[in-house]
């Protein structure tokens, strides 16, 4: 007659293994929580908004300097013609103007390079306004720098998708093949252990894990980078959650019947990799061709991402999420069925 | 002294893999409260045996029915009576002592705490030692305690003691024998006959897939029909088998890595018989081993093979 309390329970005790295994491992820590930080962090302040450029260009003449200084993007110096010549040909200046014999002015610039172009631009322009001339239509500029639309704004969402998957699959799947291979996995499943169990702990386990791993990049690009959080908190949580499902699932699929470290890599890899590349992580899968839009708008790793980036960027309502949510489930479902019946206990 | 009721009792077994027989039809019937050894050399079939024991492999055909049940209708009842060992496995390392056990008292209904098992395995100072920190004969006494919580009926060992230096061995055997002492039912294998020689009231000694032999260990020893075995090696020098061989008393003579190993009847005949004969033929003697007959004796003597051949 012994007396079993909660922390007696085989579900229990199965999930504190894994969370003993994970936190007693320092480099499971660091790839899983501190490395999105630093990776996070370098790109925010790569891609941080710099003030608009200044071109250096040169002009041979008082004159010509005097009526280029008047565009506040150039950063004008009055040079003898052949040190500008020498400076433009090592790309010291974008370009040089310079008087020619008809009185009109000449420019000298590799129009290959963009910034030549944009000089050639605005040194024409602001030579023909000293001239008098008057634009024919007036413009006037709105400056989009306004949080929410910066690209720390897009990478955070995108960080986090990534981050999700990369925990769950690596989690699962590592988890899974290391005890499959040390015999562990057969020594419990010799006990009486249900053995849904085994598998329920992984999924409790990321779900533990989850506010962590979610909440320390978000909780960086807001309190850091002023990243706006413009949608529910119900649509937020429950993106991440199904994602981390979806991905556990797929985790759980890709390690059901392999025996190595090494295989599990490969197919982890072999996943992961186009995800991160088709997904939009860094960049907007916009870009790629409207023939692979409907593969790439069907990964799960897509999924997550919009479904983050349009609950935070532009608050979107669990409505209009609903397309992502389906095709989490729809992944989920399918990978958790087909692991259910391909599962290698031993 | 326990009812001899069958703990467990396997008939016709067979388990073929790919294009190797694993298991060739054995028969095997381990009664309650006895500690019973499959002796073999590796590749015998023993694990493959033991498995189909433990509900871990499905036999292709024969029957198996342990401690009254079968693995078929009666899985999850079964679980929860048998203790089990496998070979090579490891648990998990960043885990301690004590947490492993209580891991492993979880899955069961009764038996034994965390902290009572540890006692039994005498583990109690390594409680918050981490798995992987321990040594290799600590690990093994873990395992088996981890094979105790459940407070089996019947407790399988699959090479206990594969692997450990002698003194680990010998406290591991220690611990089996209380085992026994307590009234347990084990089901061993090993390939070391000396640990099958102390620890176990009956032996089956397995070879490809077939027992050849079973009974006590005395009985087996005593059925070849050989006592003693001398074993000589006269250097480089030439000694005439035939006449050893026609000595009283000696049954078998071979030759085996340049040594001369008799098997002999009589030991206190035998040895000034075969000194005279090598003074005969003008034979130095460089080597001279005597043995009272073991069971690795007799698996030579039914196969030609040591237990443990390279």
């Amino acid at each position: 007659m012994s007396r079993r309390n909660f922390t007696d329970h085989a579900l229990v005790q199965l999930t504190l293994m894994r969370m003993r295994e994970f936190i007693r491992e320092p480099e499971a820590l660091f790839w899983s929580m501190i490395f999105p930080l630093a990776l996070a962090a370098g790109l925010g302040i790569a891609f941080r908004n710099r003030p608009p450029e200044v071109l250096k260009i040169a002009a041979v003449t008082p004159r010509l300097a005097e009526a280029l200084r008047q565009e506040k993007l150039l950063d004008v110096t009055q040079l003898p013609p052949e040190l500008a010549e020498q400076f433009v040909r090592t790309g010291k200046v974008a370009l040089v103007a310079e008087p020619a014999a008809d009185g009109s002015v000449s420019y000298r610039y590799d129009d290959t390079n963009p910034e030549g172009r944009q000089a050639r631009m605005l040194a024409d322009q602001a030579i023909q306004r000293a001239s008098g001339r008057q634009d024919p239509v007036a413009g006037s500029d709105r400056i989009m720098r306004e949080p929410g639309s910066r690209y720390i704004d897009f990478l955070i969402p995108g960080l986090i998708g990534m981050g999700i998957m990369g925990n769950s699959i690596w989690g699962l799947g590592f988890s899974i093949v290391d005890a499959r291979r040390k015999k562990l996995m057969k020594r419990i499943v010799a006990t009486p252990m249900p053995r849904p169990y085994y598998l329920l702990s992984f999924l409790l386990w990321r779900m533990i894990l989850l506010p962590v791993e979610v909440g320390v990049p978000l909780g960086f690009g807001v309190w850091v980078f002023g990243v706006p959080l413009r949608g529910s908190f119900a649509g937020l949580a429950g993106a991440c959650v199904l994602a981390s499902l979806a991905f556990s699932a797929g985790g759980l699929l890709l390690a059901s019947r392999v025996r190595t470290i090494e295989a599990a890599s490969g197919l982890m890899n072999m996943t992961m990799v186009p995800m991160w590349i088709l997904s939009g992580v860094f960049f907007s899968s916009q870009r790629f061709p409207d023939l692979v839009q409907p593969v790439i708008k069907a990964l799960p790793l897509t999924a997550v991402i919009d479904a983050l980036r349009a609950n935070m960027l532009q608050g979107a309502g669990l409505a209009q999420m609903a397309q992502q949510a389906a095709v989490l489930v729809a992944w989920l479902v399918v990978c958790f069925g087909l692991a259910l019946r391909l599962f290698r206990w031993r | 002294m326990p009812d001899l009721q069958a703990a467990l009792r396997v008939r016709n077994l067979r388990k073929t893999y790919k294009d190797v027989v694993a298991v060739d039809g054995i028969d095997l019937e381990i009664l309650s409260g006895e500690c019973f050894g499959l002796l073999g050399p590796n590749g015998a079939g023993k694990t493959t045996t033991i498995e189909i024991c433990e509900g871990l492999t499905e036999a292709d055909s024969g029957e198996v029915e342990v401690l009254g049940l079968r693995w078929s209708s009666d899985a999850s009842a079964l679980r929860q009576k048998l203790g089990i060992q496998l070979q090579e496995t490891q648990l998990a390392e960043k885990l301690t002592v004590f947490e492993t056990l209580r891991l492993f008292r979880s899955f069961f209904r009764q038996g034994p705490g965390a902290e009572e098992a540890m006692g039994m395995v005498q583990l109690e100072e390594k409680r918050d030692a981490r798995v992987g920190a321990l040594s290799g004969g600590q690990k093994q006494r873990l395992a088996l305690a981890c094979a105790l919580v459940g407070d089996p009926d019947l407790l399988f060992l699959d090479e206990p003691t594969t692997g450990l230096d002698p003194q680990a061995r010998r406290q591991l055997w220690e611990l089996i024998e209380e085992f026994k002492a307590a009234g347990r039912t084990i089901l061993l294998t090993t390939h070391y006959m000396d640990e099958a020689e102390r620890l176990c009231d009956r032996v089956a000694i397995m070879d490809h897939g077939k027992i050849i032999a079973h009974g006590t260990p005395r009985e087996l020893i005593a059925s070849i029909g050989v006592e003693h075995v001398v074993e000589f090696a006269a250097g480089n020098a030439a000694v005439d088998l035939a006449g050893v061989r026609g000595m009283a008393g000696v049954r078998d003579v071979r030759n085996e890595n340049g040594s001369i190993l008799l098997q002999v009847t009589e030991l206190h005949k035998a040895v000034p018989g075969l000194l005279d004969e090598l003074g005969r033929q003008g034979i130095p003697l460089t080597e001279l081993r005597t043995h009272s007959a073991t069971l690795e004796d007799v698996f030579v003597h039914l196969t030609g093979r040591h237990l443990r051949d390279e």
